[in-house]
């Protein structure tokens, strides 16, 4: 290889380089920096370098309390995403090529909308005087409103509706590298259609399941706008503290510090997942 | 009674007729080979017996009982798909041991049967692997040790060999042959090579455009076949058109090309005929005794035999020699080519349209 075509690469990717550089590697230096900053209300941000934010995050109930809740309302949504993501993924990866493109694009649906807007959508339904209760209400199925806005189960259904596609996309990539005469195997060797799903379809499709988890699980941790919106002040998770301290406390460092450690611990049970899956497939799929 | 009985088995796809008034019987331990071309309803055919396709009208009649209204997963039979379609999450050794699962075996008796159904595909020592981790030959035999081991009544094979390359291929025909007379079981092979066919069955059944054209040994079927279609489709052959102008018990007379030809006693009307010749009955005669005469425009060697085309007044002919390490014809030469009439085969003149 010349010189000249060795060093292309690098001058076509430098554009992309550049801007991965300053968008996101530089802001995320200057917060880790920040993280190790002291505040005081009065003196407001000096540049010491001390690691009281980290101990008072690390020493104090009530973050632990915001941490816990925001990986339960991810390990919640990945759940019920996967639960209702395989079936589905099932039957549009078996439909006629024509309706499964249609479905497609109804999966992908929603991702084509603002979150905002989808997430507003979801408070009108779920208010106290919202859509639901109203129509529960006029049914005569209950006489006083069912509380879902300001509630983790409020956040977690919206977060299932943003996350499903991604799930559908995850394990119906799976799903297409399967062949499909392995179920006319199975049902020849004397399968019952539920031993072939359970036996066959979904040892197949784990691989699937277990990607479109990480995306969803590191997606609804690191959620804003949803919980935000459905669980305002009330019902804190670790983004919208992180919020909180910037823009209402002005405590930076405090917030720098919450930040950091949420990306530390999503990377690392995002890692951690990683090698469980490795560890349990290798060898098996390609 | 046979011991599989097909009749009358038409299956429609919309307009489309993939299988028609298939009726074909199968002994018990016998080896049945479906032959046609690509299309022309093998697949849907054995996927009715499997149970994977609902039959339009027909019957299926295995051992005395009616399969129609038995769900696929009753059927007992054992099947050998083109893609294998192991279960690829599974070890060999649980590949195979699925069936036996299936039908509630306890855990000895399986381990037994397993041991015994790779020992019979010869992959006794790659019961742990993973099918990913297996040559294509090797995935053929598990399929193949998965299917037989729950003992089937009769064993479906679809292109078994089609995704091995060639000399793979005959060595699988001969194992695929011992394993199945060493397993004594009933066996329908569906394919689209002719050679697979011939070596493999005691039977041939060539099909075309869903139907039965002729169902006899390989011998039989390449000896005399019934069309020209499958004169053509089973192995090498001239084929001429002529016109059949007297035929009696003694023999019959010819018009090929204008050219007066002596032929087999026909069982067809005066008139126009297609008339098959197999390259490999033409001989390279002296001058004197030739039938044509003309010069070699091709020739090739195959190794143990030469392939000639030869521009004649009836047409180009092809002509197949073993190869004896002698001097053979140069491309240009010009040679004289004789053979016995009773080695022509007089078949009707097939329709454009059939
Ligand atoms: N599920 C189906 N729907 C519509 N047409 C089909 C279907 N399966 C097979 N066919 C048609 O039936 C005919 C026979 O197909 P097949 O049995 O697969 O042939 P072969 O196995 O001999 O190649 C083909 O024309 C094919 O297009
Ligand atoms: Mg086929």
């Amino acid at each position: 290889m010349t010189r000249r075509s060795r060093s292309r690469p690098w001058i076509l990717s430098a554009p992309a380089l550049l801007l991965f550089l300053v968008l996101l590697l530089v802001p995320l230096a200057m917060t880790f920096i920040l993280s190790f900053h002291s505040f005081s209300f009065y003196g407001g941000i000096t540049p010491t370098f001390s690691l009281e934010n980290y101990i008072e995050v690390l020493s104090d109930g009530y973050f632990y309390e915001i941490f816990g809740r925001t990986f339960a309302i991810a390990l919640a949504t990945t759940l019920i995403c996967a639960a209702i993501g395989l079936p589905q993924a099932y039957f549009l990866s078996r439909m006629h090529p024509f309706w499964r493109s249609v479905m497609l694009l109804v999966v992908l649906g929603p991702l084509l909308i603002s979150v905002v807007v989808r997430t507003l959508g979801w408070a009108i339904l779920l208010g106290n005087k919202g859509v639901i209760n109203d129509a529960l209400r006029d049914l005569g199925l209950i006489t006083s409103p069912i509380r879902m806005m300001y509630t983790s189960g409020g956040i977690v259904l919206a977060l299932v509706h943003v996350m499903v596609p991604f799930m559908i996309l995850a394990i119906w990539a799976a799903l297409q590298r399967t062949d499909p005469a392995t179920e006319s195997a199975a049902e020849s060797l004397g399968a019952r259609p539920w031993t072939i799903f359970r036996r066959i379809v979904l040892p197949q499709a784990m691989p699937g399941i277990l990607s479109g988890s990480l995306i969803v699980f590191s997606l609804s941790a690191s959620a804003f706008a949803t919980p935000a919106i459905l669980g305002g002040r009330r019902v804190k998770v670790v983004s919208t503290t992180v919020y909180d301290e910037f823009l209402n406390t002005l405590n930076w460092p405090l917030g720098a510090a919450i930040a950091m450690l949420l990306l530390v611990s999503v990377l690392a049970i995002m890692v951690g997942w990683n090698r469980l899956v490795e560890r349990r497939f290798a060898g098996v799929f390609e | 009674m046979p011991f599989l009985q097909l009749s009358g088995l038409t299956k429609r796809f919309g307009d489309v007729v993939a299988v028609e008034d298939f009726s074909l019987a199968v002994e018990k331990g016998e080896f049945v080979s479906l032959l046609g071309p690509s299309g022309c309803g093998k697949t849907t055919t054995l996927q009715m017996i499997a149970g994977f396709e609902q039959p339009t009208s027909g019957h299926i009649m295995l051992n005395g009982r009616h399969l129609e209204e038995v769900p696929a997963r009753n059927r007992g039979l054992g099947i050998v798909f083109q893609t294998y379609a192991l279960f690829p999450h599974m070890t060999v050794e649980e590949n195979v041991a699925f069936g036996l699962e299936m039908r509630g075996i306890d855990k000895k008796e399986r381990a037994r049967k397993v041991a015994g159904a790779l020992e019979l595909v010869q992959l006794a020592h790659l019961a742990k692997r993973y099918p990913r981790a297996m040559s294509g030959g090797q995935r053929q035999r598990v399929a193949l040790a998965r299917a037989l081991v729950i003992e089937p009544e009769l064993l479906l094979l679809d292109e078994p060999l089609s995704n091995l390359d060639a000399k793979l291929r005959e060595e699988m025909q001969l194992e695929l042959r011992r394993i199945q007379q060493e397993a004594g079981v009933t066996t329908l092979l569906v394919t689209h090579d002719q050679n697979e066919a011939m070596a493999l069955s005691d039977r041939v059944a060539v099909m075309h455009h869903g139907r039965l054209m002729q169902q006899e040994t390989p011998f039989h079927v390449y000896e005399n076949p019934k069309s020209s279609f499958i004169s053509t489709f089973l192995g090498k052959t001239n084929s001429l058109t002529a016109t059949l102008k007297t035929t009696n018990d003694e023999g019959s007379a010819l018009v090929c090309n204008g050219m007066e030809l002596a032929g087999p006693p026909a069982h067809l009307r005066p008139g126009p005929i297609t008339v098959s010749l197999r390259p490999e009955r033409i001989e390279i005669v002296e001058a004197g005794e030739a039938v044509v005469s003309g010069p070699v425009i091709e020739r090739i060697f195959l190794g143990d035999q030469w392939l000639f085309r030869i521009e004649t007044p009836i047409g180009p002919l092809l002509v197949v020699r073993r190869n004896r390490g002698q001097r053979e014809p140069e491309h240009g030469e010009t040679v004289h080519l004789a053979w016995t009439p009773h080695h022509l085969r007089l078949l009707p003149k097939e329709d454009e349209a059939a």
